[in-house]
């Protein structure tokens, strides 16, 4: 089932044009990677999934879940917000609000969405614990826990919400390398057990060749390679796909893509 | 909250002996009735001019009334000033600030030039032109104070907010379906709101000068009531007699207002909730 539909995605200031995507779907389940380097249009692609690309002139067709994002209302918008799709983002401590609570964060945002009282406390329990933090993290400020932590407790967020689809914009790029392994390892364990979709911003492909189903690989904006990972790092048509995987140190987990 | 008051006490003498004054000044205001040793407006010709002695610890004024008890109710009408001018110019100055620092674009440029206008006026000025215009009271120069004020609140937040609005955590609030008003109170306006309140804290010395100014200058709080710019203008032609008629109320202008300052200075400090220690 294809919970996001993205065609002839045009994101444009001025004359520049800043993403150009012709096509991108997600699936129930699947992880997709957009990949390049920075200022690639990325970021651009994932925010306009929500309606939040302000101040460009935008053209194409972009639906999540059965609203078509560019001329549904601003309350509609904020149902799919959070609820449906889930934004993870870089630096995770950057992105809570560091006058709040995480358990005072957690329960607004649930009550935004219409879930307050016990149902609230269950749901909380329970992505708390699917993402493997304490409870009592939820009485601290975001600047008393770490990076892991604040980027799990993103994941439970969107898991508490209810979320199908994860957006994940360099999720682990911001964390070091241990860290980043159980933020993987719990997102890999969210897909199998719950179905979830991630849609997978990222310049670091040994993470890409880890987790991802299908893969675009994305220069000054445009889309120059797309097809399932395997194949895109087994065979890589466009030079700079081949420039990409080059440089990647190799890591024994990618020999599974590649057989 | 008390362990950020024995921080204080241990880190920042200065702000905290501020902060010991203004409560005592504040005291002071409340329990004036009770602790202050004569009536408030209680003139007795008798004892016009009596220097400072055991019956009058600061002397009595040209009319007799003892100028302690009319420090501590002049104490009443310099903070109701003070308070009042910064809820009211802080109401609107945040406001305007925090949304414009939020929407961006062609709203944050139309309440910015507003701004602008209010801030080419020297605040003392247009005060006093205020106080002309409307009819001399303390009504008058809380309104008039107020009207010059504001502007710099709505500069402080607006700068602030601006900042805060591209910060990751505002964002992810977008992406979690937080409606813009809900976004602007919760998220952006606690986050900017630091130095908005150090600010204040710094003004409101500010503040109880421009008040005692004004009545200094007869536009604000009129006879009978107990003010200290009021008692300078009225004890001034008397300092080289009678020197406590103008001293003891001055003193009492300049160490409120250093008292403002210092906490000021000190909540610049503690207020950043990313240098709390827990």
């Amino acid at each position: 089932m294809t919970l996001i539909s993205v065609r002839d995605l045009r994101v444009r200031i001025g004359e520049r044009v800043i993403a150009d995507v012709p096509e991108l779907d997600v699936a129930r389940g699947e992880c997709v990677a957009v990949v390049g380097e920075s200022g690639s249009g990325k970021s651009t692609t994932l925010l306009s999934i929500l309606g939040l690309v302000e101040g460009a002139q935008i053209s194409g067709s972009i639906e999540a879940f059965g609203v078509d994002v560019r001329t549904a209302s601003r309350s509609r918008l904020r149902e799919i917000r959070g609820a449906k799709i889930a934004l993870v983002m870089q630096s995770p401590q950057a992105a809570l609000n560091p006058t709040l609570r995480l358990g005072t964060l957690l329960r607004r945002a649930l009550k935004r969405h219409g879930v307050a009282g016990a149902e609230a406390e269950r749901r909380t329990a329970q992505a708390v614990a699917d993402v493997m933090l304490e409870p009592a993290i939820l009485r601290r400020y975001p600047h008393e826990v770490s990076g892991g932590q604040a980027q799990r407790f993103a994941l439970a967020l969107a898991l508490a919400l209810g979320a199908e689809v994860i957006l994940a914009d360099e999720p682990t790029s911001a964390l070091d390398v241990t860290v980043q392994a159980e933020v993987v390892a719990v997102l890999r364990r969210l897909r199998a057990e719950r179905g979830l979709a991630v849609l997978l911003v990222s310049h670091d492909l040994a993470l890409v060749s880890i987790v991802a189903d299908r893969v675009l690989v994305m220069r000054e904006g445009r889309v120059v390679e797309s097809g399932p990972a395997a194949e895109v790092f087994a065979r890589p048509r466009d030079p700079y796909t081949r420039e990409l995987i080059a440089a990647v140190p190799v890591l024994p987990e990618a020999d599974r893509v590649h057989d | 909250m008390t362990a950020a008051l024995h921080r204080l006490a241990r880190t920042d003498r200065l702000a905290f002996a501020g902060l010991v004054i203004l409560v005592l000044i504040m005291l002071a205001t409340l329990l004036a009735p009770w602790i202050a040793p004569y009536p408030a407006d209680d003139p007795r010709p008798v004892d016009a001019l009596l220097p400072p002695g055991a019956e009058h610890w600061f002397g009595t004024d040209q009319v007799g009334r003892d100028v302690l008890t009319r420090i501590l109710y002049g104490a009443r009408t310099s903070l109701f000033i003070a308070v009042s001018t910064l809820a009211l110019s802080a109401a609107v100055g945040v406001t305007l600030g925090v949304v414009a620092g939020y929407a961006g674009g062609w709203i944050r440029d139309v309440i910015m030039r507003v701004t602008d206008v209010f801030l080419a006026f020297p605040a003392l000025l247009l005060s006093l032109a205020l106080a002309v215009v409307l009819r001399p009271s303390v009504t008058t120069v809380i309104i008039a104070i107020s009207a010059t004020w504001w502007p710099w609140y709505a500069r402080v937040t607006a700068a602030a907010a601006t900042s805060v609005s591209a910060r990751a955590y505002v964002d992810s609030a977008r992406c979690l379906g937080v409606p813009a008003p809900l976004i602007v109170f919760r998220h952006v306006l606690p986050n900017a709101l630091t130095p908005v309140l150090v600010q204040l804290s710094l003004d409101a010395g500010g503040i109880i000068l421009t008040a005692a100014a004004l009545s200094y200058l007869g536009l604000g709080a009129q006879e009978p009531t107990a003010e200290w710019g009021l008692m300078v203008e009225q004890g001034q032609a008397l300092f080289t007699t009678d020197w406590w008629v103008v001293t003891f109320p001055g003193l009492a202008i300049l160490i409120t207002a250093f008292a403002f300052n210092t906490l000021g200075e000190g909540l610049r400090s503690i207020l950043d909730p990313r240098r709390t220690v827990r």
